[in-house]
């Protein structure tokens, strides 16, 4: 459905956007969420400060592990969760701007959230996206959105980044990309 | 995973899993909010029939930083001391709405016993059973001993295991939980595990652990370990003549002043002592050696947190009724 090409113009729109909407890269914090979440966000702000010479993508860019705030914990099996790293300056006062693949239910959102506010108080929390899918299950939407890809529940959407399922990773992927398959005949690796 | 009773039975990716999880336990002792919100509703009942302070301690810390509730049973003054066998107590425990048993027992296998019982549905934890195996501990030593490596190679520990790693375990092995536990999963990890020990207080049937064996505290220290686990004496667990004196002991099998001095010559610039406490100062360790800043006495605790936080978790999460899982 994205090709590497699409998901790299996607890219460089979303920063653009969240510069125009934050009037510039002050206080800006990428934190992107376990697992594709956190190379998109490391992408936003290597293309930040491609654009803005002034922003330090190392000093602005962190990850958000949620694993231990999901709503799913009894029900789904036991998850390892991811390391929470958090840019020396931290989130208080900060615009935090989390960055995810798939926007689907909002539940990993929600958590987010609540992740969030335990680490520290930003003064406005953005959320990015490189997919909404729709389905939303709470009121949480995307203000930064790649591409809303209408689909089925009954669907499953595959985003793949060469950093995570790259050779090095676990996938056989060499090229990023997104697509949609149908729940029974999916490939391996669940989300 | 839905007990964990035995080192004996976690594979090498359950122990990883463990160890991996307890580094983001230890992160958020970092934050501002040092609580997670992970298993908020649950119970985790504390059920020692066995005196302790450090172990029961550490486990009601890691329970309520996941945000569960706790409930603190020991035999003293409870039901027990009036006879109520161990069937009825734990049933009654469910009752008032345990997800979780940790219990600490006298008796060898109680815990796999407890598990296997059909008497409750919870999950159990074995917090030492006897002199049979307190796996938590194994665990948090496991845990110190990966930190070390990991810092001896400048890299992560995620998903590191103890290759290559010497650790020499000195002392009452007849009677340790503690040693029994560390041998399975040290050596599940691919560690090196020697036990020193005077012939009067190693187990039977030593020859056939996955570990090697000396008479002599000296020769094992000459090997240059990267580690040497001092056990504490039992002295309530003393009823024989396994030694003929505590200064004899402390001649042969404590870890003196100059034993010290010959441990930092040989063995590497970040090798470690370990104790799983509490130390016996003048007895099974000098109190230079007690001091040393080799010593990791008082990071085991912490990372003892840690370590049951992330047993808790992993038991406690993904447990409702419809998933079904092995048990460990």
């Amino acid at each position: 459905m994205l090709s590497a090409a699409d998901i790299d113009r996607a890219l460089t729109r979303i920063a653009h956007e969240i510069l125009e909407s934050n009037k510039g890269p002050e206080n800006l914090v990428l934190l992107g969420i376990p697992r594709r979440g956190y190379p998109l966000a490391q992408r936003l702000a290597a293309k930040l400060a491609g654009i803005e010479p002034g922003f330090d993508p190392e000093a602005s860019t962190g990850q958000l592990d949620v694993t231990m705030y999901r709503d799913d914990l009894r029900r789904s099996t036991s998850r390892t969760p991811a390391p929470t790293r958090l840019p020396a300056r931290g989130v208080d006062g900060a615009v935090v701007v989390l960055v995810d693949d798939v926007l689907f239910s909002g539940r990993t959102i929600r958590a987010a959230l609540d992740a969030l506010s335990d680490i520290g108080r930003p003064d406005v929390v953005r959320l990015g996206v490189l997919v909404d899918r729709g389905h939303r299950e709470l009121p949480i939407r995307a203000d930064f959105v790649g591409k809303n890809l209408p689909t089925s529940t009954a669907e499953r959407v595959q985003v793949r980044l060469t950093e995570i399922d790259g050779p090095d990773g676990t996938g056989e992927s060499a090229e990023d990309g997104v697509s949609i398959f149908d729940r029974a005949d999916e490939p391996g690796d669940a989300r | 995973m839905k007990h964990l009773l035995s080192t004996a039975d976690l594979s090498r990716s359950d122990a990883l899993q463990i160890l991996d999880t307890a580094e983001e336990m230890a992160a958020v002792s970092g934050r501002e909010v040092k609580k997670l919100p992970a298993l908020r509703g649950r119970t985790v009942v504390n059920l020692f029939l066995e005196d302790s302070t450090r172990t029961r301690i550490s486990f009601e810390a890691a329970a309520k930083r996941l945000s569960a509730d706790v409930i603190n049973f020991s035999a003293k003054g409870s039901s027990v001391s009036k006879g109520e066998s161990l069937k009825d107590t734990v049933q009654t425990l469910e009752a008032i709405g345990a997800d979780a048993i940790v219990m600490r027992h006298w008796g060898s296998g109680a815990a796999a016993q407890l598990a296997s019982s059909g008497w409750i549905t919870s999950a159990v934890v074995n917090a030492g059973d006897g002199t049979h195996e307190h796996p938590t501990q194994a665990l948090l030593d496991a845990f110190t001993l990966r930190r070390h490596l990991s810092r001896r190679h400048g890299s992560a520990p995620h998903g590191r295991d103890l290759e290559g790693m010497h650790v020499v375990i000195v002392g009452d092995i007849l009677h340790s939980r503690v040693a029994r536990s560390n041998v399975w999963l040290l050596t599940t990890l691919g560690a090196r595990v020697t036990l020193a020990a005077p012939p009067t207080l190693m187990p039977f049937g030593v020859d056939a652990w996955p570990c090697e064996v000396t008479y002599s505290l000296d020769e094992a220290l000459a090997t240059g370990p990267d580690a040497v686990m001092m056990l504490r004496v039992q002295a309530e667990r003393m009823k024989d003549a396994f030694f003929p004196s505590a200064a004899e002991y402390t001649r042969s099998w404590g870890l003196t002043d100059e034993r010290l001095a010959v441990f930092e010559s040989t063995s590497a610039a970040d090798a470690i002592i370990m104790h799983p406490g509490p130390m016996n100062r003048g007895l099974e360790i000098s109190s230079a050696a007690a001091d040393s800043p080799r010593n990791t006495a008082l990071e085991q605790v912490t990372n003892g947190v840690s370590v049951r936080m992330a047993v808790l978790y992993l038991l406690l999460s993904g447990s409702a009724p419809d998933s079904q899982e092995a048990t460990v």
